[in-house]
């Protein structure tokens, strides 16, 4: 039946069809390529003290020829002569990378119950991984300088406990640990989705086997249950690594001076030095950092299907 | 839906006339201004007098304003921006000139404040002073004076001699996140030109930081306020009118917190905030309407008396509260704002300069 309808609309051009094809890929164009372009060539152009703060992107028909011949690449040398951009790139691309371990450590026993637990419970559990959703995220991060700042909820609860004197203050808020504490927060059902979805659609009459078998439960874990769920880790993981190097918010609202992401960096181009066409650059090669994680990851998923 | 309705009603009258008059039925002024920094019942009083609606909504940073302003199609009609974002605003083509015969209250403007306005703003005429304040040393007195003895809180000393900075670690510092300005101080400081735009003397200035910066706890330009108030940081570099809401909520809290304001021997940095009208504003005829109801004496004494930061409307004095006319941390006197300095806006090199050296010492590298 079903081969029957498909041959035939693929002989006679159906519009329905066509746009069924064509839509996702017109959202690609104006809502990825479209502004790619336009960020890529502000990359390539200079500053100007004027609306917009740049010399204008496009310019007249004729004008083209010489247009072209203006169009530099002295931004993105710029990031290669100051470390800061160097170092923004890898001190961000560290934080993501220890982030989305911490998130695996934290997320893959978590699923790992969720998928084990009876399935009358399960449909609850995936309710309350995305319960926080419902709250606004900023207003989530907002709670954490509540928490975490010198006088506040967290140090209150270690003093009553008796775990700090009365006088002493956990100091936590404006570190790299608060970043790492709100990363891990924000992002966790980000990871406990994709790895619970894997977890769930496993045989588990492979692990009967196993422990028939006499496999220890360990030794199961690591052979079958693990293997099996990498799609998940990899989807996961890919999900949490990519907007966590980019992240602005968390950082700004939980780190100190002295946190280094390039999404401040970025920031600072952007709003501090009014540079449009450099904060674009910096935009451009962040893209390109991250094609490579989303290349692996499509590739991953090809496999799976 | 508004504009939807409007253009269908003018397409059926066919006259322009029909889309004037239905406009004229509401009129409405959209404000933006900085945060926590007018009296609220002036709007209210406002829209009693003249029917016109007030749509006001805030900002903490001149950057965010001046990119908002420099993508176009803000939709604001009267924007606060400080001096030297003005002059590169005014340069880039964001403001109109303001039409002299609407503001009559002009006449009750302060020459002085006006003729250092004209440094952003040549012949005065696309801005008129808001509000207009200092930027010194916010500390709380108690703690200071345990940690650095008898060493007086009159002079920038207290914070950029590395003795006195170590010594304060402990009970917290904080540096407000205000580059242009607290290069400025420094390079003002260590006795250069405070407006210089040269790379070695920003770089001199930079160093003033870098040689403190394992002492200072936080970089922040708004939450220092509460932090000051419950104690946290014992002293900062502030904006007047912040740490005497600091100081005010520290009293309201009544927990044992006094911080006090002091503009150091040695200058420090006057900054203007001036009412401007976007090129593109909407409503312009309402928001000259604004901007002449904030220059009457009454009114912008009652804002003064309630941010308690000093205003450029000379014949308000007589309105204001003592508390605020006679404190030498609103209104200076004469003696010491002759060692006030403004400066000239940065240039795109110049403030990369500026910035590269701010997240170096901002970040300790």
């Amino acid at each position: 039946m079903a081969s029957v309808s498909e041959t035939q609309a693929a002989n006679t051009p159906n519009p329905a069809r066509w746009l069924v094809v064509v839509v996702p890929y017109l959202w690609l164009l104006l809502f990825f390529a479209a502004p790619f372009l336009i960020i890529f060539k502000i990359s390539l152009s200079d500053t100007a003290i004027a609306m917009p703060p740049y010399t204008p992107v496009f310019p007249g028909f004729g004008a083209i020829r010489d247009y072209i011949s203006e169009l530099d690449f002295e931004n993105y040398l710029f990031l290669t002569e100051d470390p800061l951009y160097i170092k923004a790139y890898l001190s961000s691309l560290r934080i993501a990378v220890i982030s989305t371990f911490l998130l695996l450590l934290i997320g893959y026993p978590m699923a790992l119950a969720m998928a084990r637990a009876p399935s009358s419970l399960r449909p609850t559990l995936v309710m309350l991984v995305i319960l926080p959703f419902w709250t606004s995220f900023l207003i989530r991060v907002y709670a954490w300088i509540g928490i975490l700042k010198p006088d506040g909820l967290l140090t209150l609860l270690l003093q009553t406990t008796g775990l700090l004197e009365p006088n002493e203050q956990i100091q936590i808020f404006r570190t790299d640990i608060a970043v790492f504490i709100g990363i891990v927060y924000s992002y966790l059902p980000f990871m406990v989705l994709p790895l619970y979805s894997a977890l769930e659609k496993m045989d588990n009459t492979l692990l009967e086997a196993a422990s028939d078998l006499g496999c220890p439960p360990w030794k199961a874990f690591w052979k079958i249950t693990f293997p099996l769920s990498l799609p998940g880790v990899i989807a996961g993981s890919m999900i949490c690594f990519i907007p966590i190097t980019g992240e602005f918010v968390i950082p700004d609202l939980l780190g100190g001076a002295d946190t280094l992401m390039i999404g401040k960096t970025l920031w600072t181009e952007f709003f501090g030095n009014r540079d449009w066409p450099l904060a674009s650059a910096v935009a451009v090669v962040l893209l390109i950092m991250l094609v490579v994680p989303i290349a692996i990851f499509q590739n991953q998923q090809k496999k799976v299907v | 839906m508004k504009n939807h309705l409007l253009s269908l009603a003018a397409a059926v009258a066919a006259t322009a006339f029909a889309a004037t008059t239905a406009m004229a039925q509401e009129r409405v002024v959209h404000v933006y201004n900085w945060s926590d920094y007018i009296d609220e019942s002036i709007l209210e009083d406002f829209t009693k007098e003249t029917g016109i609606k007030v749509v006001y909504d805030v900002f903490d940073s001149n950057e965010m304003v001046e990119t908002k302003l420099l993508a176009g199609g803000s939709g604001y009609d009267v924007v606060v921006p400080t001096g030297p974002f003005l002059a590169r605003q005014i340069q880039a083509g964001v403001f109109q000139k303001l039409d002299k015969s609407k503001l009559p209250n002009l006449s009750n403007m302060w020459p002085q404040v006006m003729e250092r306005l004209a440094k952003y703003d040549p012949g005065n005429q696309y801005a008129v002073n808001y509000m207009w304040g200092t930027t010194g040393i916010g500390y709380n007195v108690e703690k200071v004076k345990a940690a650095l003895g008898g060493v007086p809180v009159d002079s920038w000393d207290v914070l950029f001699k590395p003795e006195n900075a170590a010594k304060l670690k402990a009970c917290g510092i904080n540096i407000l996140d205000a580059s242009d300005e607290t290069f400025a101080i420094a390079m003002n400081y260590i006795g250069k030109d405070p407006d210089s735009k040269a790379t070695a003397d920003l770089e001199a200035g930079g160093d003033v930081y870098m040689k403190v910066r394992p002492y200072v706890k936080t970089f922040n330009s708004s939450s220092y306020i509460d932090e000051l108030a419950n104690g946290d940081t014992c002293i900062s570099i502030g904006w007047s009118g912040d740490v005497l809401q600091a100081k005010d909520r520290a009293e309201e809290a009544n927990n044992g917190v006094k911080v006090e304001f002091v503009i150091p021997k040695e200058g420090t940095y006057m900054w203007f905030d001036n009412l401007a009208i976007p090129a593109d504003a909407k409503n312009v005829e309402e928001a000259h309407v604004f901007i002449n109801y904030l220059m009457k004496p009454e009114i912008i004494a009652k804002a003064s008396n309630y941010v308690q930061y000093a205003n450029g409307n000379l014949a308000s004095q007589k309105f204001l509260d003592k508390e605020v006319l006679d404190n030498p941390s609103v209104y200076p006197p004469e003696d010491v704002v002759k060692k006030l300095f403004t400066i000239s806006p940065y240039g795109s090199k110049e403030q990369r300069v500026l910035n590269r050296v701010w997240t170096q010492i901002k970040t300790g590298s």
